[in-house]
């Protein structure tokens, strides 16, 4: 009997009686981190890392039950050992450990191996049974290193301003955004932030974050935005909203960037491949430095990354079919 | 100093096309003189043959890169551009050389006679040497699909800025194949004083958006059947054709059934008019057009399938004489005599003028174009001269509106190339007897938000995964939009249709409402009762 296995509603714990990230609502739900795809309405129970907290009671309401924990904090529901462990992928991302009669289970959640200067770092585990993300299991996706990406924004945004541009960059209002704003270098010009970051950012504060840019609200004058960086989510682009910031460049991160196709079809000045998921080169040393013998693949290019994982390295590999859409040029 | 590759960045990275013609100017002015002339002729598309065969690349890269060959093939099915994946999977260089465009160029040649064991080591010492743009450009030449995001116009026009020449001298004179390597700016461009091969610039017209009645008294108004071909003008001075088509191409090589004329027209003509392919008093579908120009060389069985005329509608020069101020009836008769004095007629066809006794009568042939071979009407006032460019006033278009149908969604595929990872190739299906069946697919019309919203909706509701196809529950409602319709043995539901197209996303409408089989089959019967 598999200790973690995919049901109608999601990743479920037969022995404990819970789920992880599930789609349906469940009666205990452990979380992973606080985007939509993994963190969804309706659930009696929840927990997860203390710094997501804030960001579930902004997006699915102050009522919620929901229980912070601390990373590597061990507690046990039906004498399964349960842990969370930094993933490196956004603010309070964790990779869930599950520890039952001497065997050991890891689920990453979204997670990437390389630094983005915000995020707590990825933690590398060891354990028997592990569970990856395959968002950019493709040996095409090999990123740059985010600093030198941050470099690249302020080189594009100070070369705007001296032509007389705004520059937007549109990037998930989760994760992007505040890596984007770490990085900003607040010589060039002003920030300001779309409400959706704004409300993130004020969320985050609650927990000790703090990250400069100006809200835009109804009330700002826009004859006063000039030269600035904004910062917004994909779905502000073609809206009115940002059409009053006229004239601007726009710039989009995402790990999608990385391919010309996907970079045209946005129809954006730039494309910077900023991603908080792992490249090919992270998932493959993540899978190999766990130790497990049993891999199972999830949302992604799980086909091609479980079948490479099987015969690259002689693992037992396989699917677990699920409903995680990092797919979306939005969230990755 | 700029090299090739930031010529290639610069142009890439901007949409605006005074920005790309900007670059290319830039780069004239600092390049070598020897790689000018290269990079001209490789912006105009006149490339090295693909040097090597695409599955030995793919071998050797695979190879180079460490991975096996099923995932580099996986990897360039969803990245949909060869030259690119490889560019990705290719081990990162560190002794990183410049791109020397001459060189390159020079080795590609060479690839071309060497035999196999050579062609991969010149290939693997280049991509141990190169990096991101100027790895994939390489790549690009290898794979023979290189293309820069510039038209031929472009080119033409930051040449011919750079050169501080006419943009038409610059096209006579950049036409036809010409060698690179036997080239030089100063043989190419020497400068002419002599333009008797430039077409005067054509006049269009605007599409009409009033009722006609507007326009007053149908008597004096020429009122021709719109047709659909390319539109040219052919001119013949000092014994020699040209054939420029509106987007003013030099066509005179495609367009080979002209050549003739030279013999048999006296010098100094210039007529406007629609070239189109011809056979049994009838044009031919534009999409034989299509492959006939599609083609490099125009073999003798596409002379055959696919003959062209040009149906004259205007004379602009006469015995050398710019007439293009006379009225259009002088015009117009002119063109009669002329094309009754010379044995022409197996080439050259009058444009026919309809009369009408009222604009109802009109609007009528216009709702029915379709089965006369045209596409709507043109209306021309009989007193207009030949104006220059798009005029509003005295020449209209009055185009039919096109056919539509409204079918589900059925079958979803990701775009290959541009719309990797999302899906933008749809096939829609119509009701028959309880069935639904495809009957076409159609891509473009959506918005980009659309697109994605559309493209979340798929993944959600895929039914079945056959490789890179998706069978989706059949709910989403589209009008697709097309030119044509007819029956067709090569496809499925036994219909084909002519530009398909999607209008909107009919969000209004259950997939039980959409249209059925016998819809399109009444439609055919109605659309070519008259040509039977
Ligand atoms: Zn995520
Ligand atoms: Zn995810």
């Amino acid at each position: 009997m598999k200790l973690l296995s995919v049901n109608d509603n999601g990743l479920y714990c037969n022995v404990g009686d819970f789920y992880i990230d599930p789609w349906k609502p469940v009666k205990t739900a452990l979380i992973t981190h606080g985007h939509s795809d993994h963190m969804r309405w309706g659930m009696a129970h929840y927990i997860c890392h203390h710094h997501t907290v804030p960001i579930l009671k902004l997006r699915l309401g102050e009522e919620n039950s929901v229980q912070g924990v601390e990373y590597g904090e061990e507690f046990e529901i039906k004498g399964v050992k349960i842990s969370f462990h930094p993933a490196g992928h956004i603010i309070g991302s964790a990779q869930i450990k599950l520890s039952y009669q001497g065997e050991v289970w890891v689920f990453t959640g979204d997670y990437k191996l390389a630094s983005d200067g915000v995020s707590q770092p990825y933690e590398q585990l060891r354990c028997d049974h592990f569970i990856t993300e395959s968002t950019f299991g493709l040996p095409v996706y090999q990123f740059p290193s985010a600093h030198d990406i941050y470099a690249a924004i302020n080189r594009w945004w100070k070369k705007n301003a001296e032509e007389g541009y705004n520059t937007v960059l549109l990037g998930y209002a989760l994760g992007k955004a505040q890596n984007m704003l770490a990085h900003a270098d607040r010589t060039i010009g002003d920030i300001y932030l779309h409400g959706a970051v704004a409300n993130v950012n004020a969320a985050l504060n609650e927990v000790g974050y703090q990250f400069q840019g100006e809200r835009i609200t109804s009330d700002t004058d826009r004859s006063r935005i000039k030269e600035a960086l904004i910062v917004a989510p994909p779905s502000a682009s073609d809206t009115p909203w940002l059409r009053k910031l006229k004239p601007y460049r726009i710039g989009m991160c995402s790990g999608w960037m990385q391919l010309r196709g996907a970079r045209r079809r946005r129809g954006v000045d730039m494309g910077f491949p900023l991603s908080d998921h792992c490249d090919w080169k992270q998932l493959n040393q993540a899978v190999l430095q766990t130790g497990a013998k049993k891999v199972y693949v999830t949302h992604g290019y799980e086909n091609v990354f479980s079948r490479w994982v099987a015969e690259e390295y002689n693992l037992q590999s396989s699917i677990f079919k699920t409903l995680y859409n990092d797919e979306e040029e939005e969230s990755a | 100093m700029m090299d090739f590759i930031m010529l290639f960045d610069a142009i890439d990275q901007t949409t605006k096309t005074s920005g790309k013609v900007n670059a290319i100017v830039q780069y004239l002015e600092e390049a070598t003189e020897e790689d000018k002339i290269f990079a001209i002729a490789i912006l105009m598309g006149n490339k090295p043959k693909r040097p090597v065969k695409t599955t030995d690349l793919r071998a050797w890269a695979a190879e180079f890169s460490s991975i096996p060959l099923w995932l580099l093939e996986e990897s360039y099915f969803i990245v949909g551009d060869l030259a690119e994946t490889l560019m990705h999977v290719i081990p990162k260089s560190n002794q990183e050389t410049a791109f020397h465009l001459v060189t390159i160029f020079q080795d590609i040649m060479r690839l071309q006679g060497a035999d196999i064991g050579e062609q991969r080591s010149i290939i693997i010492d280049y991509w141990t040497r190169l990096n991101g743009t100027a790895l994939f450009v390489f790549n690009k030449f290898l794979t023979g699909n290189f293309r820069v995001g510039v038209s031929r116009k472009l080119v033409i026009k930051a040449v011919a800025k750079y050169l501080n020449a006419e943009e038409p001298v610059i096209e006579h004179q950049l036409m036809g194949k010409w060698n690179p390597f036997e080239e030089t700016l100063q043989t190419l461009f020497k400068v002419q004083t002599d333009k008797h091969f430039l077409p005067y610039p054509f006049y269009l017209a605007y599409p009409l958006e009033s009722e006609p009645e507007t326009l007053g008294n149908i008597s004096d108004w020429i009122i021709e059947p719109k047709l659909d071909g390319i539109r040219g003008q052919l001119i013949i001075r000092q014994d020699e054709l040209f054939v420029w088509s509106r987007g003013e191409d030099l066509m005179t090589d495609k367009f080979v059934e002209f050549n003739e004329l030279t013999a048999i027209l006296p010098n100094g003509i210039v007529l406007d008019g629609e070239v189109i392919p011809w056979k049994e008093e009838h044009p031919l579908d534009f999409s034989v057009m299509q492959t006939r120009i599609g083609r490099k060389n125009i073999s003798k069985k596409s002379l055959q399938d696919a003959p062209l005329v040009m149906v004259c509608y205007d004379v602009l020069e006469w015995e050398g004489e710019d007439i293009r101020s006379w009225p259009l009836w002088k015009r117009r008769e002119k063109l009669i005599e002329l094309l009754q004095t010379y044995p022409v007629d197996h080439v050259l066809k009058l444009s026919v003028s309809k009369t009408f006794e009222s604009w109802a009568d009109a609007a009528t042939f216009r709702r029915e174009a379709r089965h006369y071979h045209a596409e709507g009407l043109m209306l021309k006032h009989k007193d207009s001269p030949y104006e220059v460019g798009r005029k509003r006033g005295r020449w209209w278009k009055w185009k039919t509106d096109p056919m539509t149908v409204d079918g589900v969604l059925i079958y979803a595929q990701s775009g290959h190339g541009r719309r990797a990872n999302l899906f933008t190739d749809y096939t829609f299906a119509v009701w028959d007897e309880g069935q639904l069946v495809p009957f076409t697919k159609a891509y473009s019309g959506l918005t980009d938000k659309e697109l994605i919203t559309i493209d979340n909706w798929i993944k959600r509701n895929t039914i079945e995964k056959f490789g890179p196809v998706r069978s989706v529950q059949p709910e989403l409602v589209f009008e697709l939009a097309f030119e044509g319709i007819n029956r067709s043995s090569r496809h499925k539901s036994g219909i084909a249709l002519r530009f398909p197209r999607i209008v909107r996303w009919r969000k209004d409408k259950p997939a039980s409402e959409a249209n059925t089989k016998e819809d399109l089959l009444q439609l055919i019967s109605s659309v070519h009762e008259s040509n039977s």
